[in-house]
């Protein structure tokens, strides 16, 4: 069972659209009943995720991004991945409709993980990919998003 | 919405996407969807552990302005899928334009889809963005 449950509210849909550049009425309506989400806007369920390993947690201390060091991160006993060539990209992203999100839904996510494989590349070395399958779901339990989603963890940066 | 009696395979759409992507945009963003991996707004971090020449933007920001291009093209709440695969970075200062083409009409379970190709190229050519998706047409 995942920890995510997202209330769909109108405030953040219009941040959403707003950021992605999208001037469309239909995400700036008054209206609940009027509004509708971009087709990324699911995405944004990352806010919800009390876990999301994207997000600096308040009072936590080991935030990867930099302050006085290029990055908080403390050095691991390994040694191994103390550098940042190691590191993920996405790959791909796919979503399947089910259902419109409606504003005052209330979704909750469940994550399964899916293939995994690697190859070879000219501009970043050894790729590993890796799949998880999220099923985004309303209050009644009724499938409303399936998106899959393709990570890479490069051997060294992608060459440009 | 798109009309079966419009629309036929080949048909394409464009649509400049972005114009001069600004790094506040990209922190808009990360705002906005809760991804603040500081590959997309932390310029050190990027460029002394990451390795690369600087914060570049979210592939799911390329996606979504991408999906803008889509959504004005096949009407809103007509898609049944949309997915991509990120080709190459996207920095800021890109420019990119975004491109629909029908490549299927078809008719399932009593509706009308329309596949669509997608690709998104920035200022100089490269392919960023490739994907596809299935639209409901009337």
């Amino acid at each position: 069972m995942s920890k995510i449950k997202m209330p769909i509210e109108k405030s953040h849909i219009m941040m959403f659209a707003r950021s992605i550049g999208d001037p469309n009425p239909k995400y700036y309506e008054d209206d609940d009943e009027k509004v509708i989400a971009p087709p990324t806007f699911i995405q944004s369920s990352a806010q919800y995720d009390p876990d999301y390993f994207l997000r600096p947690k308040i009072g936590g201390d080991n935030w990867f991004g930099s302050g006085k060091e290029a990055t908080g991160m403390k050095p691991s006993g390994s040694g191994s991945s103390g550098g940042g060539a190691a590191m993920g990209l996405h790959a791909e992203q796919h979503y399947e409709y089910h259902q419109p999100l409606k504003v005052g839904d209330v979704i909750s996510a469940e994550v399964k993980p899916g293939k995994s494989w690697e190859k070879e590349s000219k501009r970043a070395g050894k790729l590993k990919f890796s799949e998880s399958v999220t099923e985004y779901r309303n209050q009644d339990g009724e499938l409303i998003i399936t998106a899959t989603s393709v990570g890479v963890v490069t051997e060294k940066p992608v060459e440009n | 919405m798109l009309k079966k009696n419009e629309i036929k395979i080949g048909d394409t759409y464009s649509e400049k996407i972005v114009e001069d992507l600004k790094r506040t945009q990209i922190v808009q963003y990360a705002g906005a969807s809760g991804d603040y991996n500081p590959l997309h707004s932390d310029d050190k971090f990027t460029k002394e552990i990451a390795g690369y020449p600087g914060v570049f933007a979210h592939g799911m920001l390329s996606m979504g302005m991408t999906g803008k291009m889509l959504t004005n093209f096949v009407g809103d709440g007509t898609l049944k899928k949309y997915g991509v695969r990120f080709t190459n970075q996207v920095w800021p200062g890109d420019s990119l334009e975004s491109t629909a083409t029908i490549i299927d009409i078809k008719e399932e379970d009593g509706e009308t889809l329309a596949e669509i190709a997608i690709e998104t190229k920035n200022q100089d050519g490269a392919t960023v963005i490739t994907g596809s998706a299935i639209a409901k047409v009337e």
